[in-house]
């Protein structure tokens, strides 16, 4: 079956061979950008799109674009493959099917820039990801859609393939940029912002996988094409991960007015041994879970915050009625306590302290008072932490209490989940 | 402690870069891809090609969880334990495969064959539950699956999709934005 968006053509064997992605439409959008369109018309139409950021923020790309300054160079383009956001699968399938697809969108977002050098920073683990996105590389300069005076334009552009070493604090775009200064990824202050202070301190774009995948596509079909999909304020399609407790888990790029009811029935084939969901985390683990009654939101990024939730990465992961929330809410912090950075108080302390209670009430310690106190250290990290890591380590938490206050509450008084008393009660039944 | 052959490929890792520093990371793969680990003395050597000092260097390989800071088994299986494979039974797989190696989670087995470690998520949520051995994905894991990777019988994601992308034979969960079955592993299934 044939995808949209940044899927398009996905069951096309071999679209990492450049001749296979020429002959399906591939570097004709390069082509128009270069022959046709000068740099800040390109700026313009992604403005024009709606586009907004894939990786997480869902910051408006066009206006980033345009943040870069003109006159300052070398410029360069930093393409975030980091993808380490729980939940989250969708820039690995393009990587290591499509590559080209993202290329071609590096170098356009380049060309509307002015960089001189692009790297594409992929985590660690994408060992396979980087050989494939290499050999694309490798083909696109053979053909001159990389290097010097590309399809005979005096635009010239260095691309390259460099690998992280399993961080996700390096997803985040200042503590990536250290990493590719080859220093530990704590991120930096800003401002300066890396449109104007960078990688080596120079103007850098640095955006997401999917975001940069996504502008042959625009370039190609113009940016009302694009915008005629999605909601007033989330315009397009974007590639939603879906995970948990599902008939069909895979990626779905879709429009963006897509519900997560939608997403989770007429897709993903509902949940297995037709359960009932119970909760939804719509945007990746740093995103607030949502419970069953919410379900008919759109994946947005402005309705799920008017949620209490948010965007993210689109990564959407079902819980079936039978979840222990409190378990699984501890499973989801402690790979916020792993992956802090430790460069700042609040997370590197808080992401400890929230996961030292969870795993005393998780073990039939919970005492009265555990859950207030949960959530005051969340009031101590949000808002108060270094980075935005910190504020994706407490949503999870907060929203669990929120919707299943019960759940805790059984622990702290039973010392063991509600699920044990169930499957007792059952089983003597 | 590199050998020449190593420092070659250091020294053309640094030339792609504005800035040497900025070929550490992938310095230190190519040290781990050729030594299988990270030697105190190869950071040095690292240090010297680059030109920065030995801290430097060292401060990197303690920040990055992939770099080993001592020797590791042949095969490192890294087991997924974040929210969507815990969802989908990565707790029953890790336990299994504590008692098939007899050992911990961050333990070697005595013949030095397997390193088995718990790790963060791996970006393979639709194919969940999924591990690693050393750079090679394997998904959609059940128990017989697991037997068959210890045994070396088995395919890695990469492999599929390589014969994917030859051959154009579909492979469930590959390509569709199916992947696969349902259910938790039971063993034998």
């Amino acid at each position: 079956m044939s995808g949209m968006g940044v899927y398009l053509n996905l069951d096309v064997p071999n679209m990492k061979d450049i001749d296979v992605y020429i002959k399906h439409g591939g570097y004709q959008a390069l082509e128009k950008a270069l022959k046709e369109m000068q740099p800040s018309q390109v700026t313009d139409m992604v403005k024009a799109s709606g586009l907004r950021g894939r990786g997480g923020a869902g910051f408006p790309t066009g206006v980033k674009w345009g943040f870069v300054p003109a006159n300052i160079n070398p410029k360069y383009v930093v393409c975030n493959c980091d993808e380490s956001e729980p939940g989250t699968f969708k820039d690995r399938k393009i990587i290591e099917h499509n590559p080209h697809m993202l290329i071609e969108g590096i170098i356009i977002a380049a060309y509307a820039i002015g960089a001189v050098k692009a790297f594409a920073y992929l985590r660690g683990e994408f060992a396979f990801g980087a050989k494939v996105l290499q050999s694309a590389v490798d083909q696109a300069y053979a053909r001159g859609y990389l290097g010097k005076s590309i399809l005979g334009s005096n635009f010239s552009l260095d691309m390259v393939v460099h690998r992280g070493a399993g961080a996700y604090i390096c997803g985040e775009e200042s503590a990536q940029l250290e990493s590719l200064e080859g220093k530990r990824g704590y991120p930096r202050l800003r401002p300066p912002f890396p449109a104007v202070s960078g990688v080596y301190a120079k103007p850098t774009l640095i955006n997401n996988c999917e975001t940069l995948s996504t502008v042959p596509l625009i370039v190609k079909n113009g940016a009302e094409w694009y915008s005629k999909w999605g909601t007033e304020k989330s315009k397009g399609t974007r590639a939603y991960s879906l995970s948990g407790h599902v008939n069909k888990p895979g990626t779905y790029d879709l429009p963006m007015n897509t519900t997560l009811r939608q997403l989770i029935d007429e897709y993903g084939g509902g949940v297995p041994g037709g359960k009932k969901v119970k909760a939804v985390i719509p945007g990746g683990s740093s995103a607030a879970m949502l419970p069953a009654s919410m379900l008919d939101t759109p994946i947005a990024f402005d309705e799920l915050t008017a949620a209490g939730s948010m965007g993210g990465s689109g990564a959407v992961v079902v819980m079936d009625e039978d979840t222990d929330i409190v378990r699984a809410t501890l499973r989801i912090h402690e790979f916020y306590r792993e992956e802090s950075c430790g460069k700042c108080t609040p997370c590197r302390e808080g992401t400890f302290w929230l996961v030292q209670i969870l795993e005393r009430i998780a073990h039939g310690g919970g005492m009265p008072g555990d859950v207030e106190k949960l959530l005051d250290i969340c009031s101590q990290i949000g808002g108060r932490a270094f980075c935005l890591l910190a504020d994706g380590a407490i949503p999870c938490i907060i929203s669990s209490i929120k919707y299943f206050r019960e759940e805790y509450d059984y622990y702290i008084q039973h010392g063991h989940s509600m699920y044990a008393d169930r499957e007792i009660a059952e089983a003597a039944r | 402690m590199i050998t020449p052959e190593v420092a070659d490929r250091i020294r053309a890792a640094i030339a792609k870069y504005p800035s040497a520093r900025s070929a550490v990371l992938p310095a230190l793969h190519i040290v781990q891809e050729t030594y299988g680990w990270v030697p105190k003395e190869a950071q040095a050597d690292v240090a010297n090609l680059i030109g920065i000092t030995s801290g430097e260097v060292s401060q990197v390989v303690s920040f990055y969880y992939m770099y080993f800071q001592k020797p590791v088994g042949k095969r490192v299986i890294k087991v997924c334990q974040s929210i969507s494979c815990y969802l989908r039974g990565s707790d029953p797989i890790i336990d299994y495969l504590k008692k098939k190696l007899n050992v911990q989670a961050g333990e070697t087995t005595p013949d030095g064959e397997f390193t088995l470690l718990v790790v963060e998520c791996l970006a393979s949520c639709g194919s969940a539950p999924v591990l690693q051995v050393n750079d090679d994905y394997y998904e959609n894991l059940t128990y017989d699956k697991i037997d068959r990777i210890l045994a070396g019988t088995e395919k890695s994601a990469a492999q599929l999709q390589l014969e994917y992308d030859e051959k154009g034979v579909e492979i469930p969960g590959l390509y569709s934005n199916y992947s696969g079955p349902g259910t938790v592993p039971e063993a034998g299934s």
